[in-house]
């Protein structure tokens, strides 16, 4: 029996797709079994993300509703053979299914699946009640702003309510200079309002745009430092030990001199 | 009816704003109620005619609880007129005024955006109350932890309700009906080991260690 982990925020556009996504490659790349959940029905993006928008056939709604078996609706990933996304439905609302059909879907997934990953709406509303309905654990996902760490701390107090272990954190779209500089809330300050375990921390990285954009997950291009983060946080899931990636860029030869000379 | 006839538990004097009821704390709060009620629709129908009637409610040194205060309400509500402003207990004396460990509950956890914690009488908690959570208590609150969030002290009108804090960094504050905005309000201290209580009408910040000086005041 594998275990289901949704990725959460609370707040929209601080990356809880990408993070499904990433999360689920790069367990994928560690050799697991790994199927994703999209449950943001009206609004699928995870296939998007993926890349696997044309190969859908059936959605989550069409499986609940007994149009089709599980096993019809998942979509094989083009890069692994042990990697599948079942799609949510576009056409559909959130209120199209029930948290206890979500349920039986993810305890079905979880005989098959080492780890089912389910991406969450934003929200907190029957969208979030479908997603965590099925699962066992759960990521939530922030960005170093006021409101998102807000949103989080509202959802982690709703995680206390479900049959959930306590939630893991990933600090996303952290960006070293301006944490530097005291513009951005830093990962202890976040930390200690949340209290909760950190996961991983993902700094800003341009190329999860380009990535995204090209239907191909961030974590496959090893020279991106986003991925080394994302691979890092599947590592951590497996039981790894990794410590925090330093948050800023190696200094290039230029800086070096620079601060050789003493002007850098 | 002849129950006039007995001692009176229920007083009621008119004050400059309205009536004030003085209800016996000597007796059963059943008796005081029984009488309440018997006077408002047996012997002083006549003030429940006409305009709005402000009602302050003292009890004496009684210590009524919140189901008992309710009844009061429900009682005196059910008149049209009778606008409830308050019920008070008397203060206790000095004595009794510092604060005795049994008279404060212990909390623990985390208040977490979003959510309430809502107490009678005096709080200790241990934990953070984050933004957007929000603590309530009749009395004091004392919190070893972060208060980052909004705290309510004295909700029934105490206005020698404390709220302490290892850590006082609140988006808002209230003690009984009186508001504050700390960061605009207090200009920025290290927001350590402080309190905030009410001094004529405002509120005020100082370092827990202070703290045993207004206990002694009252």
């Amino acid at each position: 029996m594998g275990e289901a982990i949704v990725i959460t925020s609370g707040k929209g556009g601080v990356g809880k797709t990408t993070t499904s996504a990433n999360i689920g490659t790069a367990l994928a790349l560690q050799g697991k079994k790994v199927c994703m959940v999209d449950t943001d029905i009206g609004l699928r993006n995870l296939d998007v993300v993926m890349g696997l928008e044309n190969r859908i056939i059936y959605d989550l709604i069409d499986v609940a509703e007994g149009r089709c078996r599980l096993a019809q609706a998942l979509v094989k990933d083009k890069r692994f053979d042990e990697l599948y996304m079942l799609p949510a439905a576009q056409t559909k609302d959130k209120h199209a299914i029930s948290p206890e059909s979500v349920k039986d879907i993810v305890l079905e997934l979880k005989k098959d699946f080492e780890f089912v990953i389910i991406d969450c709406p934003a929200g907190i509303e029957q969208g979030f009640k479908n997603a965590v309905a099925g699962a066992d654990k759960a990521i939530v996902v922030t960005t170093p702003e006021n409101a998102a760490v807000r949103d989080a701390d509202r959802i982690i107090g709703l995680l206390e309510n479900e049959r959930i272990e306590s939630p893991k954190l990933v600090i996303n779209r952290i960006r070293a200079n301006m944490v530097k500089k005291g513009e951005m809330l830093d990962i202890d300050e976040i930390c200690s309002v949340l209290a909760i375990d950190l996961l991983g921390i993902v700094p800003d990285d341009e190329y999860v745009i380009k990535a995204a954009n090209m239907g191909e997950p961030t974590v496959m291009n090893p020279s991106s430092r986003a991925a080394i983060a994302y691979r890092n946080i599947a590592r951590r899931m497996l039981g790894d030990t990794v410590p925090l990636m330093p948050m800023e860029e190696k200094p290039g030869v230029m800086r070096k001199l620079k601060k050789f000379i003493g002007i850098g | 009816m002849c129950m006039t006839a007995v001692k009176h538990h229920v007083t009621i004097k008119g004050v400059k704003d309205g009536l004030v009821f003085l209800l016996d704390d000597a007796c059963e709060f059943d008796e005081v109620m029984k009488e309440l009620q018997h006077k408002l629709e047996k012997t002083h129908q006549k003030i429940l005619t006409g305009p709005i009637i402000h009602v302050y409610i003292k009890l004496g040194s009684r210590r009524a609880t919140e189901e008992e205060k309710e009844q009061i309400r429900e009682v005196i509500g059910q008149k049209g007129n009778l606008l409830i402003q308050s019920i008070e207990s008397a203060e206790e004396d000095p004595a009794s005024d510092l604060v005795n460990l049994s008279d404060v509950k212990l909390l623990k956890g985390i208040v977490r955006s979003g959510q309430t914690l809502t107490q009678e009488g005096n709080i200790l908690f241990l934990g953070d109350i984050n933004p957007g959570g929000t603590i309530v208590s009749s009395g004091s609150i004392y919190i070893m932890g972060s208060l980052r969030g909004m705290a309510h002290a004295g909700v029934d009108g105490d206005e020698k309700a404390v709220i302490a804090a290892s850590h006082l960094r609140p988006t808002q504050l209230r003690i009984a009906s009186i508001i504050s905005r700390p960061p605009d309000e207090w200009g920025i201290n290290d927001a350590f080991m402080e309190y905030a209580y009410v001094k004529e009408g405002k509120m005020e910040i100082d370092k827990i260690h202070q703290l045993h000086k207004l206990e002694m005041k009252h």
